[in-house]
């Protein structure tokens, strides 16, 4: 309480410093491509935060930045788009950003779910892939403009969602996740056998055009050339602040506080007149839709959609990552995407064991850390904000 | 005295003293004949009660006299079996927790039940959930609007945790894992509170706690009672110091049953209430 009293800008110092390392740091991990260099700078990059989590720095950092809230936004955006802008050529690196920005777009609908309302979601990949679906039946065949379709994404995944609403009402706690399983596993099955849908080949899904922009043409500004993924980009960037500003402003008002409530004390909850369904079937739909839009933004990216992208294993990532972040803390999801998609990328001795691996991430976090990497704080509905 | 007539007594109305106090206030809540049964064990034995407005009743009886299940049944977390239960003139038998709660009772309960990873100030909030506005556009797009209603909450709740404990009504947003036993207690009334119900239903609000906490406890729970207007309070507590001192007219069950019902001093002179408590007093 103190401390956020005597904040002056200039602890924002190493704050600002971290950023530029953090962004310097992401470039050259994402830039290498020798296995040693890439271990080298996991290696450093593990000392670098034990070493100023040691020291303290990292904490001053963090609370710093939390106290001013809209400076820790514009540094993300402006590290992000410096990213994108120094790979602008680099397709592959692109594509690997892309993927982390719409892993984070699902995980925050998952959180939503499981973070705050306590629902355990294990068909993320199912609704992420009805997104898809979605977006390569309305882009193939209507007239419908993209960024509507990418709203019916979202939409679609809410609505078939909802029938598993009954089923994840009536039965609490881990019957609920069963139910979800069983709907994962279906679901691929169901693409699968389903011709219309493309069978097990999937579908062609059309890239982006928005106001006469292709979005699959690379950009020319004079002499300078840009992948088209930088466009993709952009619009997924603009999304995901969108997104993320609703699960905030969600968290940090009476509905966050309602579905805190009712993971924490359903009986407790009913007591204070809490409509457990409502709050339910609000954090459920939502989130879906949110892993919906996702769903449709990756398929435009792709160009496709097929089965095979959209399995319970992709699921269970989606989930690792949100025990891995910090349940319930939306930078955590960030950080825990970060590691979690761009490590096994880099890392190709690993990759086929990313599973393996996660499994291991997942069991060490919930035996050592069980908050997560970034436990969530107690909640301020608005940062800074001081009784009179 | 004898214990059998004494209960028929209570049945059959009241003393004289007793009916004009009666007449005094209206009654705010009854319970008619209200049983409830848990396989074989009867909880609730065709129990009869009466609470006027204002007053403070104390609910007393043995470990495992169905104490914390007439709370419950009340609150609507488990069906009665038979009977009824009338509250302001409504009949809220079997109505559910959430309707309960609308009607104006609030409560404790007896293992603490507060979300410890939250603050002091959801906690409390969590009990303000009648008054504040929990439409979807008000609390995600009209954030001017929420952070008025915020603030607004944010002075009462301060204001009703200051009459507990001045310290800690400067520690709003700490979480209430890391607080002693007391200070929970006094949070888990405050969310009771905070709402204005028209009935508190406390279940050993002392527990866990010393006899000199005890006293302030009681001593805070009186002074927001004068500030409340009407308020009636229904008090489980096995401390019968507490009891003495600050219930009107005391209940004694014992294997569901009403045994004994009268001023603490009327029942702590009371044979079967004295056998109900052999080796435990
Ligand atoms: N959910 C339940 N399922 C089965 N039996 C129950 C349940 N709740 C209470 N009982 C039984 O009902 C009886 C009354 O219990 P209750 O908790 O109401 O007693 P109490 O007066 O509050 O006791 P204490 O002073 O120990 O809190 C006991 O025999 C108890 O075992
Ligand atoms: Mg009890």
């Amino acid at each position: 309480m103190n401390s956020g009293e005597k904040q002056t800008p200039a602890t924002l110092w190493p704050a600002l410093a971290g950023t530029a390392l953090t962004i310097v740091y992401v470039i050259l991990l994402l830039k290498v491509e020798s296995q040693t260099e890439v271990i080298g700078l996991l290696v450093v990059g593990a000392l670098a935060i034990l070493a100023t989590s040691w020291s303290g720095h990292l904490a001053r950092a963090g609370q710093a930045l939390t106290h001013h809230e809209s400076i820790l936004h514009l540094l993300v955006i402006f590290g992000a788009l410096v990213i994108i802008g120094f790979f602008r050529e680099d397709h592959f690196t692109l594509l690997l950003l892309t993927t982390v920005m719409l892993y984070v777009l699902a995980t925050l609908g998952l959180n939503l779910q499981f973070g705050y309302a306590g629902v355990l979601n294990f068909a993320g990949a199912s609704f992420f892939g009805i997104g898809g679906y979605t977006a390569a039946v309305l882009g193939a065949h209507t007239p419908v403009p993209d960024l509507l379709i990418i709203l019916a994404g979202g939409v679609m995944a809410a609505l078939i969602g909802s029938i598993l609403l009954l089923p994840v009402l009536r039965t609490r706690g881990h019957y609920a996740a069963v139910v979800t399983i069983a709907f994962a596993l279906l679901f691929k099955v169901f693409l699968e056998v389903n011709d219309i849908l493309g069978g097990p080949q999937g579908l062609q899904v059309p890239g982006m055009e928005m106001f006469g922009w292709k979005f699959n043409n690379n950009i020319e500004i004079g002499a300078l050339e840009l992948s088209f993924y930088v466009n993709y980009l952009i619009v997924i960037l603009l999304v995901l602040i969108a997104a993320f500003a609703l699960v905030r402003r969600l968290e940090r008002s009476w509905v966050g506080l309602n579905l805190d409530a009712l993971r924490l004390d359903e009986t407790a909850a009913t007591c204070f007149g809490l409509n457990i369904v409502r709050w339910k079937v609000t954090a459920f739909l939502l989130g879906n839709f949110l892993i919906g839009i996702a769903g449709a933004l990756s398929g435009m990216v792709i160009g496709f959609v097929a089965p095979t992208s959209f399995t319970f294993a992709d699921s269970l990532i989606l989930v690792s990552i949100v025990l891995l972040g910090g349940i319930g803390n939306v930078w955590g999801l960030v950080l825990a995407t970060a590691i979690v998609v761009i490590i096994p990328e880099k890392l190709q001795a690993i990759q086929e064991y990313r599973f393996l691996l996660y499994a291991a991430m997942v069991m060490l976090m919930l035996l050592f850390r069980p908050e997560g990497l970034l436990p969530r704080p107690v909640r301020h509905y608005f940062p800074g904000w001081r009784p009179k | 005295m004898n214990a059998a007539r004494k209960t028929k007594r209570a049945r059959a109305g009241s003393p004289a003293a007793a009916r004009k106090k009666k007449a005094e206030a209206a009654v705010m809540m009854s319970a008619e004949k209200l049983t409830k049964r848990f396989g074989g064990v009867v909880a609730l034995d065709s129990l009869e009660l009466e609470l006027r407005q204002g007053e403070i009743l104390g609910l007393i009886g043995p470990n495992g006299s169905g104490k914390t299940t007439f709370f419950n049944v009340v609150t609507g977390i488990y069906p009665a079996n038979d009977g009824h239960v009338r509250f302001d003139g409504a009949d809220i038998t079997n109505a559910s927790p959430q309707s309960v709660y609308h009607a104006g009772i609030a409560r404790t309960f007896q293992r603490s039940r507060l979300s410890l990873p939250l603050s002091i100030f959801d906690n409390i909030m969590i009990g303000n959930h009648a008054r504040l506005n929990q439409g979807l556009w008000f609390n995600l797009i009209s954030r001017a609007a929420f952070k008025q209603e915020f603030e607004e909450s944010f002075e009462t709740a301060r204001e009703l945790v200051h009459i507990f404990d001045a310290p800690l009504a400067d520690r709003m947003f700490d979480p209430v894992a890391g607080l002693p036993m007391i200070d929970r207690r006094r949070i888990e009334i405050c969310r009771a509170l905070i709402s204005q119900p028209k009935l508190l239903l406390l279940d050993e609000p002392s527990a866990g706690m010393t006899h000199e906490e005890t006293a302030q406890l009681m001593d805070d729970i009186l002074e927001v009672r004068g500030r409340m207007e009407g308020l009636s309070i229904i008090i489980v507590e096995h401390e019968m110091g507490v009891i003495e001192r600050i219930t009107e007219r005391c209940v004694v069950l014992n294997f569901g049953r009403k045994i004994a019902e009268g001023t603490f001093k009327q029942i702590s002179n009371d044979r079967e209430v004295q056998e109900a408590y052999l080796g435990i007093e």
